[in-house]
């Protein structure tokens, strides 16, 4: 771990450490070298011991010249070793065998190439580097060629508008890509799934903000039990909907019982990514929202829910993109049918995912192009919904993207507006009288009871929220405290109050009531 | 509800009395907290279903079997009453094993490429890529392993099997050693194979369990290892590594419990024996899902009792697996949290 190295001396250690740095830090390293000089310089012998230690910074990340050459000498001759070898050995065959040689030479060529300037820690720390990259690299490149060779595979079917509108009642396993399509499928994915989240959503998001408001050995034991379901097999989760539904009351196989399925298997992951977003709220807002006096239901409508809106709505899509996905659950409680079936309480049904399982199991070619036609739809499906999830979501609770921002930014000048219009009497006093909380019972007083001697102050209008909450002196005594006599610390604190009390509607009386 | 508040409101305001914090007070309170609870009684009442019900309908097949000949046995024959599920638990355990091995280190370097490694501004791209592999269809991993990957993996299940056939689960049967013209047929739609694509499903879920709890490894440990002259890959190992010991094995165990149950990738790729097929590289296998997929059609009452069971076990398994993983990882997080 440590860069220190004590046995070395300085004469050796120095000049390795400038030569090091010659090419982009020079300018930086210089300073760093003055020790190493000062021992050159012949200083007396004490001092140069203690400076015998070389003070170069490591390294940690950035791009060097050195590096940069070392990766494509060792990458160019990792490759060449690898064609040497495929010709001369030849144990591997295909593209795979030959990837994993060239970049496994490339890996040991990179260390020596590393070890010509660079002691055994920071050689390893490179090669580490290279590997942690390109482990990154691998998980993408899998990903791209998924979605990639599905796309690709899935380009004969999908220019045929024919593919969209129809079904396969009509059309046969021989007959060409110009006959029957995936409608029936795409039809019975969005009933299901709009089984799945009529019951899903508010079922789940009840139970999180279960989780998280009324704490006590029942709900966690709740929360570990839905962790632990949350990998549920999903085919367990259509032997369930199969036996209780189909088995156990006689139902037959339909898009309801496969929307049941769907729910079983998406209840556990849209709770548990709900309760992690739920549990980021800040207790600032809540505990606040308690201090105004709100009973707990309405602190978990008005301030919970709305701060964590877009996380819950990234839980719900993310819940969704997995629930559409799904093939097993579907495959046993859902039956099958060529035809279309826009009634998921009467007969069989056909999601997206089953058509492609029954399309690809047919040995004929236009069926698996067929098959690789829904695969496309489907994933194209689910990119979509990602791609919302990450657009309203993505943000923490809280936060605001830009519009939210100019709104609210918009709300609190026309608040801080009104709100010196209503105290415009009073401006110079609150500016003086800085002491003291009697200036400020008199100053609202006069400043809304006068209220005809302000030019430009609608002075009915705007008062409601501070003045005739009850009419009482205490109460409006307490309102501006925070400002503590400062009109501009004032505009912030009022606003808030503002939105709280339009918030919370018929709850403001009750609130400034309570606040003291 | 308003008007009793504005009520209690009224008569509090002459005498300030502090309102007790208590989690429930008025009738709106009462309601509401009633309705969370019964939801969260009705979705703990859906998870017990779930075992309930398999293992009411199980108690037929069970009974007739008893449960250790029930374990014990490879065939898959209920209509005569000889069937068990020692070939097809083999079969899950050994390609979850596959997919494991294969997983955890990719998954354990994406994780730490992109908490400590990957260029900043790169990192959240990064994060919702590992999510969005996530969410991809797992029918879509298996149509990407059985048309593309499977054909490039027979040269390596060759080399593999060439070499090192003599560790008696490489060996596949029918082949000798360097004689390459023998029919790659034998290679293809294996536990490896399926292996490989089921690391790929769960690899971006170890890998956000990962990451999460590499992202929590304290600053000022990990610039106290840099103040103290490590390299980056020196700081890793010293701090990040330890102190993610939890994410990583409760990761990989989160990893293992969605690879047991993985059931259409596995069904399109493997073709199913049901003897015990201990040779990965070699062709047939089984898994507990894929044989409830597959029989699940032509099951008769019976039939469908033994599949049930079959499912009960598999969701005992995996049920078993998510208890470990997430306690560990609840462990590892706490822990994060106390000490942050």
């Amino acid at each position: 771990m440590t860069v220190v190295d004590l046995e070395k001396g300085a004469p050796e250690d120095a000049p390795q450490h400038t030569s090091q740095h010659t090419s982009q830090d020079a300018p930086q390293a210089s300073p760093q070298g003055t020790p190493g000089e000062a021992a050159a310089e012949g200083t007396p012998a004490g001092p140069a011991v203690a400076a015998a230690v070389p003070d170069v910074p490591r390294r940690i990340g950035g791009v060097t010249r050195s590096g940069v050459l070392s990766v494509f000498g060792a990458a160019a001759s990792g490759l060449c070793v690898a064609v040497l070898l495929f010709g001369e050995l030849a144990p591997f065959s295909g593209a795979l065998g030959f990837f994993v040689t060239a970049y496994l030479s490339f890996l040991g060529l990179y260390a020596v190439l590393t070890g010509l300037e660079e002691d055994g820690q920071a050689v390893r720390d490179r090669v580490m580097t290279v590997v942690l990259w390109s482990a990154g690299g691998l998980m993408f490149a899998a990903l791209t060629m998924v979605v990639g060779f599905t796309a690709w595979r899935g380009r004969e079917a999908l220019p045929h508008a024919n593919f969209f509108t129809q079904d396969m009642q009509a059309a046969g396993p021989l007959d060409p890509l110009t006959d029957g399509g995936i409608a029936h499928a795409m039809l019975g994915t969005l009933i299901m799934i709009a089984i799945a989240l009529a019951i899903t959503v508010p079922l789940g998001l009840a139970c999180a903000v279960y989780l998280n408001q009324i704490p006590g050995r029942f709900s966690r034991f709740v929360r570990t039990i839905v962790e632990a379901m949350t990998a549920l097999p999903s085919i367990v989760a259509g032997l369930m909907v199969y036996a209780v539904w189909i088995l156990n009351l006689g139902m037959q196989k339909s898009g309801l019982a496969a929307g049941f399925a769907i729910s079983v298997m998406m209840l556990p992951i849209v709770i548990r990514a709900a309760d992690v977003v739920l549990r980021l709220v800040p207790g600032t807002l809540t505990e606040a929202s308690e201090a105004l006096g709100a009973p707990r239901w309405r602190t978990v409508w008005h301030v919970v829910l709305p701060t964590a809106r877009s996380g819950l709505a990234t839980a719900v899509i993310l819940g969704t993109a997995r629930g559409i996905g799904e093939t097993s659950p579907v495959l046993l409680t859902a039956g099958f049918t060529a035809a279309l079936n826009a009634d998921p309480t009467n007969g069989p049904m056909i999601s997206l995912p089953l058509a492609v399982f029954n399309f690809v199991k047919s040995p004929e070619p236009t069926m698996i192009a067929r098959g690789f036609g829904a695969a496309a739809v489907l994933m194209a499906l689910v990119l979509v919904l990602f791609v919302i999830a990450r657009v309203i979501g993505g943000r923490g609770p809280g936060h605001q993207n830009k519009r939210q921002a100019r709104r609210a930014a918009r709300a609190s000048r026309r608040d801080a507006r009104r709100f010196t219009e209503l105290h415009t009497p009073g401006l110079e006093l609150f500016a003086t009288g800085s002491s003291g909380t009697d200036g400020d019972t008199e100053r609202p007083e006069r400043g809304t009871g006068n209220g005809a001697p302000s030019p430009h102050a609608p002075a009915p209008a705007p008062a409601p929220a501070p003045a005739p909450a009850d009419g009482d002196p205490a109460s409006r005594d307490n309102t501006p405290a925070p400002a503590d006599g400062d009109p501009a610390p004032q505009g912030p604190p009022a606003p808030d109050n503002e939105t709280r009390t339009g918030g919370a509607g018929g709850n403001s009386d009750a609130a400034t009531g309570d606040a003291h | 509800m308003v008007s009793a508040l504005k009520d209690s409101a009224g008569a509090e305001s002459e005498r300030p009395v502090p309102r007790r914090p208590s989690p429930a007070r008025g009738l709106g309170d009462r309601v509401f907290r009633v309705q969370l609870t019964a939801s969260g009684v009705i979705v703990l009442a859906i998870m017990a279903a779930v075992g309930l019900f398999l293992l009411l309908r199980a108690a037929q097949a069970l009974r007739t079997r008893g449960v250790w000949g029930f374990l014990t046995t490879a065939e898959w024959q209920p209509d005569v009453h000889r069937f068990g599920i020692a070939a097809v638990l083999t079969g899950t355990l050994l390609i979850a094993a596959v997919a494991v091995t294969i997983s955890v280190p990719l998954a354990l370097g994406t994780a730490l490429f992109i908490s400590d490694i990957a260029p900043r501004p790169l990192r959240r791209t990064l994060v919702s890529m590992v999510d969005l592999m996530a969410a991809v269809p797992s029918v879509v991993y298996g149509l990407w392993g059985l048309f593309f990957l499977q054909q490039h993996v027979i040269g390596v299940s060759r080399w593999l099997s060439d070499w090192f056939g003599w560790i008696p689960f490489l060996h596949v049967d029918g082949t000798q050693p360097g004689e390459p013209l023998a029919s790659q047929s034998v290679y293809t739609a294996s536990t490896f194979v399926a292996g490989i694509v089921v690391a790929l499903m769960v690899a971006p879920i170890q890998c956000s369990v990962m990451r999460e709890v590499f992202a929590q490894a304290p600053a000022g440990e990990r610039e106290g290892a840099y103040a103290l002259g490590a390299t980056r890959w020196g700081m890793i190992r010293a701090v990040v590594l330890p102190y993610g010991m939890g994410g990583i094995i409760g990761g990989t165990m989160l990893g293992l419990g969605r690879a047991l149950g993985e059931t259409i990738a596995v069904y399109l790729i493997i073709s199913p024996v049901f003897t015990i097929q201990p040779h990965i590289l070699q062709t047939g296998s089984n898994s507990v899902s894929s044989l409830i997929a597959l029989h699940y059609g032509d099951a008769s009452t019976f039939g469908m009792s033994a599949l049930m069971a079959a499912g009960l076990a598999l969701f005992l398994l995996t049920l078993a697996v998510n208890f470990t993983a997430s306690s560990i990882v609840a462990r590892s997080r706490s822990g994060a949290q106390s000490e942050a």
